[in-house]
């Protein structure tokens, strides 16, 4: 099999528009999370989210017009819009811009989502039934459809190989970059643009989420409080958008060209709970099975393992069963590595958080610090370890693993290390 | 220039992102101001929106240049 290496990281968050912006607010252990703005959400039972700062007073604000046309802008729903921008941002930093028609035909697109247009389609459901149908936009179905993203990104650069779009709520991310690196491996393509977006937040959103019993409902007062994986106060995941894209590479190709390397997509792991919609599997044996082939693929011990990137939505029930199905695969090396929740400062970015919490573990490669885990202030029993609580933590990082898992009980694991 | 021609140059800057002085009236959506298929059907729904009319399908594909569109609406308008 061919080696996969990431040559290019995009991302748009809620603490910022770009990678580096990101990072840097990351490790200074700041909050994505406020009162909702871009709607009304005052008889919503949830009213805050992490929202993703759009044409704000703020320095690193995500600003549209850097990726898209104004008249192009007004046809797509904010998924697209955040993936466009966050691919663009992936491709321009691995130089991958090729001219030739061969190169082109190498290089693909597998950017995936959990919902997809949301936003668009409460609008159009709203004009269908106040105006009728004549006046539903013949750009309401381009706008919404989750493929679109890994369109506009192939249009836009001439990338004419695979084109694909994963969709497992929220592992998306993670099976996105996982699957195209099979496809390099299995020489479908040298190069292929690949990691997940949502842009889900509106009213129909968060009262969907909410009617599920998923989102925090108890820290109107504080919402940068509200995401705390393992804490014993934790009450749900706080909604989250924005995407994170990276740009993976066939690794003769990569060093021909003298790409920068990030790091090494060395394992997958995939597997099916069998067990609810929305509930983890109690036994956290989904995670487990999954965590383990990633790691069987990688060829890597349990105390080769510095870094994990976890789930950790901040919800009862999953985080516990995931700090279980961790201890159960590493035994004893669960005590020597570190693991950290991201979500607890960005939210939950469901079909992105796979591809931002990629880009974080290996930003974590790359700086040796393991980004922190917010609000972590006192962790429930049998949460106990070492989750670089309120503060990054500076360590021996030389292999990472990050966990996805999402509703239909589907669990992705990527496993990456330096080169 | 009327009131109409008025309205649908304004129209017509907004959906299709052009500028103003290149949306003269022999100017073909397509042709001249970039506009694809998608665009034209867009642009037809804008005009009945902001004129109160209903522009009949058949009609509307012969609706090319943005002299089609103030012709039609002048001699149509309720």
């Amino acid at each position: 099999m061919r080696r996969v290496v990431v040559t290019g990281l995009g991302c748009v968050t809620p603490l910022a528009s770009g990678v580096e912006q990101t990072w840097k607010r990351l490790l200074n252990s700041e909050s994505g999370a406020g009162p909702i703005t871009r709607f009304d959400a005052s008889d919503l039972s949830v009213r805050y989210g992490c929202e993703v700062p759009i044409d704000t007073d703020a320095e690193d604000c995500f600003r549209p017009a850097e990726y898209m046309e104004p008249k192009e802008i007004r046809k797509v729903d904010h998924f697209i819009l955040f993936g466009v921008a966050a691919a663009q941002q992936a491709v321009e930093d691995s130089g991958w811009m090729p001219e030739d028609e061969e190169d082109r035909c190498r290089t693909g697109v597998m950017i995936g989502s959990g919902i997809g247009g949301l936003p668009g389609i409460e609008e159009g459901a709203v004009t269908l039934h106040e105006k009728g149908p004549r006046r539903i936009s013949p750009f309401f179905i381009p706008g919404r459809l989750i493929n679109l993203v890994s369109g506009h990104v192939s249009i836009k650069y001439g990338f004419k190989g695979p084109n694909h779009a994963v969709v497992t709520a929220c592992s998306t991310g993670a099976h996105a970059i996982g699957d195209a690196a099979r496809m390099i491996a299995l020489d479908d393509a040298d190069v292929m643009v690949a990691g997940g977006t949502e842009g889900a937040m509106c009213r129909l959103g968060i009262a969907g989420f909410a009617a599920c019993k998923a989102l925090s409902a108890g820290f109107h007062d504080a919402p940068e409080r509200a995401s705390r994986p393992w804490d014993k106060d934790r009450d749900g995941f706080v909604m989250g958008e924005g995407a994170g894209i990276v740009v993976l590479e066939e690794y003769e190709h990569a060093k021909a060209r003298g790409a920068n390397i990030y790091a090494e997509v060395v394992g997958y792991g995939l597997s099916g709970d069998a067990y609810h919609i929305t509930a983890p599997s109690p036994t956290g044996d989904g995670a487990f099975r999954s965590m383990r082939m990633a790691m069987k693929k990688a060829g890597l011990n349990a105390d080769d393992i510095d870094y994990i990137n976890a789930h950790g939505t901040s919800t009862p029930l999953g985080d516990e069963i995931e700090v279980g199905a961790v201890k159960r695969l590493f035994g004893n090396s669960a005590k020597s590595l570190t693991m950290s929740s991201t979500k607890s400062s960005v939210g939950h970015l469901l079909g992105a958080a796979g591809g931002v919490e990629a880009i974080f573990s290996i930003l974590a490669l790359r700086d040796q610090v393991a980004p922190p885990t917010l609000n972590l202030d006192e962790p429930s029993e049998a949460c106990d370890l070492d989750f670089a609580p309120h503060q990054p933590k500076e360590r021996k990082i030389d292999a990472v693993l990050t966990n996805s898992f999402g509703f239909g009980g589907t669990n992705a694991t990527l496993v990456m290390t330096r080169v | 220039m009327s009131d109409v021609a008025e309205k649908v140059k304004k129209i017509v800057i907004e959906h299709l992102g052009v500028e103003a002085d290149k949306v003269t009236e022999t100017a073909s959506f397509i042709d001249d101001l970039g506009a694809d298929s998608l665009d034209t059907v867009e642009l037809v729904m804008a005009f009945e929106e902001e004129f109160g009319c209903e522009i009949p399908d058949e009609i509307a594909e012969k609706i090319l240049t943005v002299k089609d569109a103030i012709d039609y609406i002048e001699a149509h308008q309720s």
